[in-house]
């Protein structure tokens, strides 16, 4: 077994972020799940040889476990969610459609203004595990798709259409939310 | 040239520049000459802004969280020191026992 005090100095830089990241994929079992992941990295320390890749691995190794716990919780769900593939209007084309802000001069910017990074959490945290995972990492941690495809071990084209669809529901969301907390009508009274 | 649902269909991965060098040249030449893709192409490039952004704000990790989570590798190290001593007494007990047999 590697030697704790040497791995404890090597990952406690690395613990905000990972716990950030493990709250954004695992909700309130990211204690848990990252517990697990340190436990595993601490386990097959001797697999990291480079240094400068440590944020990588401990991603990777974090990640595997949110899949794995993923997984578990897929496997006793009663119903697993499959979306068909649907060609739904995008958000920037129901805004110019249904024009909620016509007093703005640039609608689809003063719409997303609307958002505090909060109110995008919680549009992000509604979301099935399966879109937000993928846009959690790629859009919000910049890992390059093929790498997050290797971290969900799933293949890249399952990843891209994951993406696609994930981005659809969060559109789809943020109206909903929207209209649920009024941000339109507060931006309506301030233009 | 490619449709406004193909030219949609392919924005997230050419704002990423994860596009083949055709595929990014079929979106550039569809946004030259639609006014609604480039408003498609303007509304993605603002959100994918504001998902950025919300990406850089992490939730504070609790003093008594992260002593948790390294305290649990503490009790590997008592778990290893145990082993450790274990296997030194380990032929002393087989030699007990050898004799109680």
């Amino acid at each position: 077994m590697p030697d704790t005090t040497e791995f404890k100095e090597v990952v406690r830089p690395h613990l905000p972020w990972l716990f950030g990241l493990a709250c954004r994929l695992a909700g309130d079992d990211a204690e848990d799940v990252l517990q697990d992941a340190l436990v595993k990295a601490y386990r097959h320390y001797d697999q990291l040889r480079d240094r400068q890749a440590t944020a990588a691995w401990l991603r990777q190794i974090l990640v595997n476990q949110v899949r794995d716990r993923h997984r578990h919780a897929a496997r006793h769900a009663e119903e697993v969610p499959v979306d068909q593939d649907d060609e739904s209007t995008s958000l920037y084309r129901r805004l110019v459609d249904e024009d909620p802000l016509p007093y703005s001069d640039s609608l689809h910017l003063d719409f997303l203004s609307c958002f505090t990074i909060p109110d995008v959490w919680a549009v992000l945290d509604d979301l099935p595990d399966h879109y937000r995972t993928p846009l959690v990492l790629v859009h919000m941690y910049g890992v390059p798709t093929r790498e997050a495809a290797n971290a969900l071990g799933v293949p890249l084209g399952t990843l891209l259409s994951q993406l696609h669809r994930g981005r659809q529901r969060f559109e789809d969301a943020l109206w909903a939310y929207a209209e649920k907390h009024e941000l339109l009508a507060d931006r309506q009274g301030a233009l | 040239m490619i449709s406004c649902a193909d030219a949609v269909q392919r924005l997230w991965s050419y704002l990423e520049d994860e596009l083949t060098a055709t595929d990014r040249q079929a979106v550039d030449d569809h946004l030259a000459f639609c006014r609604r893709c480039c408003g498609e192409a303007e509304f993605a490039a603002e959100l994918r802004h504001l998902l950025a952004s919300a990406g850089e704000v992490s939730p504070p990790l609790p003093d008594d969280v992260e002593s948790r989570l390294l305290a649990v590798l503490d009790t590997f190290e008592t778990f290893d020191d145990a082993e450790t001593a274990d296997s030194a007494d380990q032929p002393g007990g087989n030699e007990e026992v050898q004799r109680d047999s």
